[in-house]
């Protein structure tokens, strides 16, 4: 062998280490992620014990002494979801079926270009106008002292969920195979029913992966809510309630806490709590994927 | 009921769905494009903040978002592209190629503020680099490697296998192969992703917030150790933070970064059509 | 007559994909400078002993061989493998050119082996060319898509694509499945030439182009050598039954 291939081949040694290192680094950062929200966050657990970090119901996190209790932010966290979940999921699943089966090819294209659309709106920027029109008009709908609720952050976060449920279902949808729909059509069924009965059918498992996925992001979201939740950390009693998540918790006070602290180390245990939710919605949600496609 | 009576309510419903999700997008680009054109002159765009942020320019926001934004890239690309090699080109079906697969997944749905906390314990405080453009640009550059990675394995495994094999054949090595004969066909599609990623980091508050934000900063940015102002952070300061800031000021900055990750999204939306129609195999 | 050189040894050879044998203990020597060409009907082994000779089968997981394969005496399994892809080219079915100028395809080998002076290059590609009879008709456009070619032009491309990198052997898996009368005698033609200086081995399910240009002839059925025999004598007189209800066309 020559030099000249020789030095290519110590070269090409040095790459494909590369590439492998590469290809495990996500593996690492996940880890990572996660190495590092327990180290500063486990700390917490010296002082107040997990069922009362998670039970209790008060978060005071600044008054003396101090008190953890996450449980207003989960079901604050949770009736936002929910609320989000009860509007895009019927509205995200029909405008798939809309564009995956009804629409001509033309509109069809215009509307995936809007829903990709609505997906690279920033976050700030959906809670900016959620902020400054909708809640004012929750507002006055409702006659309360304040337009920034739970409902609002519904409102708003549904928005954010929509792009992720229409994509991945319409995927789903458009994956489901013709001659299902030809079968259907050739034993008299209306289009309607083919639709409905056979093709939303077949297309389940991707159309609930689809709402998971939305699920999650919706979770996750933070800053659109911390502008439009009004962010009141009680344990709400109702959907027109200013209420706190999860998410904006975390990114409204850290910027206030003492390194190394005690509410530093409650926030960075609110993020394991968020990190374990999303990691169990994606991992399922991964899996009912994998079953649509085989 | 009669069917197609049925078959036509349903679809009406359908439509309406499709509306509802279309409208208030187009609802949102026409507001703030109204109420924010009369905020935008060159002055806005060029000059620093002054008078607690109620006048002068956004130029720190906007210069820092750049460089946020292109530190990102740099980092993301280069290891996302990577991976996306090792998972198309080596990796064969067994525990690890699966385990990285749902590592990716789960990089994905990592809420943004979990990866603000990432990056404030790993790169402010671990590595000691502090609250600077450095910290920020990882934590966004960790952020879009998903985005990266996921766009780079299809434009990858939609290079035809045939390329490969005749490469192979003629004698080329393994690495060779994948440099001249498979990523120059799929650098479209990873440019396209890498756009995207781009418009992902550059709109991204929450993994910004403890890693590099400033509240008010009228100044420039000398080195990558600064600190700096950023447009989502800057557009939520002067929304919720602040009080008695015009109104034009507000949408001013939100059609500012709106047109920022709307240009990068038209321009891979481009770059995508462009590429499909020109690809032969 | 002088004992022919040995080129390739093949011995007690065997290709399994998973379960599936495709190739059952094969003995054979392939001569130099010979066309040696194999015939049988689909799924007799024939291209799966190709790819194992320049080792391509390597990149299929569920891949397994027994036995060896000796190229000028040296088992391949202890050669460095791309050298051995080099020496031991392939000409595939269809056209695979490279999405690149004609120019590009044909120097794209040698270009991978180091060579980088722009002069040296330009010969390597004429040279090429001429070798595969595709010089006149492209010469005054060497900068154009080599995807614009027409089906016959491209396969030659491909031979000439091979012949840049100085292979030994050349090996033809149904060269001209997809081509017109004429392309493929033009195609025909080629392979005669290239014996003078090369050793051939044509893989081809048309036993009228085995008998046209093949010096010896092997069949193959089933992953089995069936018989194997001077090409004349084995279309004339055939010994095994399974040969001659081939040859004319009683199965295939």
């Amino acid at each position: 062998m020559d030099t000249h291939t020789k030095i290519r081949k110590i070269k090409e040694f040095i790459i494909e280490r590369l590439i492998f290192l590469s290809g495990i680094m996500s593996i690492i950062i996940v880890a990572l992620i996660f190495a590092f929200l327990l180290k500063e966050g486990l700390t917490l657990f010296w002082q107040v014990p997990l069922s009362d970090f998670i039970f209790a119901r008060n978060w005071y996190p600044i008054s003396d002494p101090p008190q953890f209790g996450i449980l207003p932010l989960i079901l604050g966290s949770v009736l936002v979801t929910a609320g989000a979940a009860v509007i895009s999921v019927p509205i995200g699943i029909g405008s798939a079926l809309f564009i995956a089966e009804i629409a001509p090819p033309k509109t069809k294209e215009i509307m995936k270009a809007g829903v990709e659309l609505l997906a690279a709106i920033p976050s700030v920027v959906i809670g900016f106008i959620g902020m400054i029109t909708l809640a004012p008009i929750i507002k006055s709908v409702f006659g309360l002292p304040t337009g920034l609720t739970a409902l609002s952050g519904a409102i708003t976060l549904a928005f954010m969920a929509m792009p992720t449920i229409v994509s991945i279902a319409e995927d789903a949808i458009t994956a489901v195979p013709r001659q299902y729909r030809e079968a259907a059509i050739a034993m008299g069924a209306t289009k309607w029913q083919t639709t409905w009965r056979i093709v939303a059918y077949a297309a389940r498992p991707g159309m609930l992966a689809a709402v998971m996925l939305g699920i999650g992001r919706v979770i996750g979201e933070t800053m659109a809510v911390m502008m439009v939740t009004g962010n009141a950390a009680l344990i709400p009693h109702s959907i027109l309630q200013p209420v706190r998540t999860l998410t904006a918790t975390v990114a409204a006070e850290m910027g206030e806490t003492v390194q190394g602290g005690e509410h530093y180390a409650a926030l960075f245990a609110i993020g394991i709590v968020l990190f374990i939710i999303t990691f169990l919605i994606n991992g399922a949600a991964d899996l009912y994927l994998h079953k649509t496609k085989k | 009921m009669n069917v197609y009576l049925k078959q036509k309510i349903a679809f009406s419903v359908l439509f309406l769905c499709t509306l509802l999700v279309i409208v208030p997008v187009l609802v949102i680009l026409a507001i703030i494009f109204v109420k924010g054109m009369s905020a935008i002159d060159i002055s806005f765009l060029t000059e620093v903040p002054i008078k607690g942020m109620k006048e002068g320019g956004i130029f720190p926001a906007i210069l820092g978002t750049l460089y946020l934004v292109l530190g990102a890239v740099l980092f993301a690309v280069p290891l996302g592209v990577l991976s996306a090699i090792y998972l198309v080109e080596y990796s064969r079906e067994n525990f690890l190629s699966r385990l990285v697969k749902l590592a990716i997944v789960n990089l994905a749905g990592v809420p943004s503020v979990v990866y603000g906390l990432f990056g404030l314990g790993i790169f402010v405080l671990y590595f000691e680099f502090g609250a600077s453009i450095l910290s920020g640009s990882l934590t966004l550059g960790i952020m879009i490697l998903p985005v990266i990675i996921t766009a780079s394995r299809e434009a990858l495994e939609s290079v035809p296998k045939s390329f490969r094999i005749v490469s192979l054949s003629l004698g080329a090595s393994k690495w060779q192969t994948i440099r001249h004969s498979v990523l120059p066909h799929a650098l479209p599609g990873i440019l396209t992703g890498t756009i995207l990623g781009l418009g992902r980091a550059a709109g991204e508050t929450a993994p910004i917030l403890f890693t590099v934000a400033a509240f008010y900063l009228p100044k420039l940015p000398t080195s990558i150790f600064d600190q700096t102002m950023a447009l989502p952070y800057h557009l939520y300061v002067i929304s919720t933070q602040v009080p008695g800031i015009p109104e034009n000021v507000r949408y001013g900055t939100a059609l500012v970064l709106l047109l920022l990750v709307l240009l990068l999204n038209l321009a891979a939306i481009i770059l995508r059509y462009q590429f499909r129609k020109r690809k032969r195999w | 007559m002088v004992a022919p050189e040995i080129k390739i040894s093949i011995k007690d050879f065997s290709i399994y994909y998973g379960e599936n044998a495709a190739l059952k203990n094969l003995n054979l020597d392939i001569y130099k400078n010979e066309i040696f060409t194999i015939i049988g009907p689909a799924n007799s082994g024939k291209s799966s002993l190709l790819q194992s000779l320049n080792r391509l089968n390597d990149l299929t997981p569920s891949y397994k061989k027994e036995g060896s394969i000796f190229i000028d005496n040296e088992d391949i399994d202890n050669a460095d493998v791309e050298s051995l892809r080099r020496r031991v080219s392939i000409v595939f079915a269809l056209p695979f050119p490279l999405p690149l100028s004609i120019f590009d395809n044909i120097a794209y080998g040698p270009r991978m082996h180091g060579i980088k002076s722009k002069s040296k290059l330009a010969k390597i590609v004429e040279k090429g060319l001429r070798e595969a009879y595709l010089w006149d008709e492209v010469k005054d456009r060497l900068d154009t898509p080599a995807m614009n070619l027409s089906g016959g032009q491209q396969q030659r491309l491909c031979i000439a694509r091979i012949l840049a990198v100085e292979p030994e052997i050349i090996m033809f898996d149904e060269p001209t499945s997809g081509l017109d009368p004429i392309s493929t005698a033009r195609v025909e033609e080629t392979l005669r030439e290239l014996k003078e200086r090369y050793t051939i081995i044509l893989v081809t399910n048309n036993v009228a182009q085995a008998a046209r240009v093949g010096d010896r002839t092997a069949f193959l059925l089933m992953g089995e050598l069936i018989e194997l025999n001077d090409t004349k004598r084995l279309f004339t007189m055939a010994q095994d039954k399974r040969t001659d209800d081939y040859l004319t066309g009683k199965f295939g």
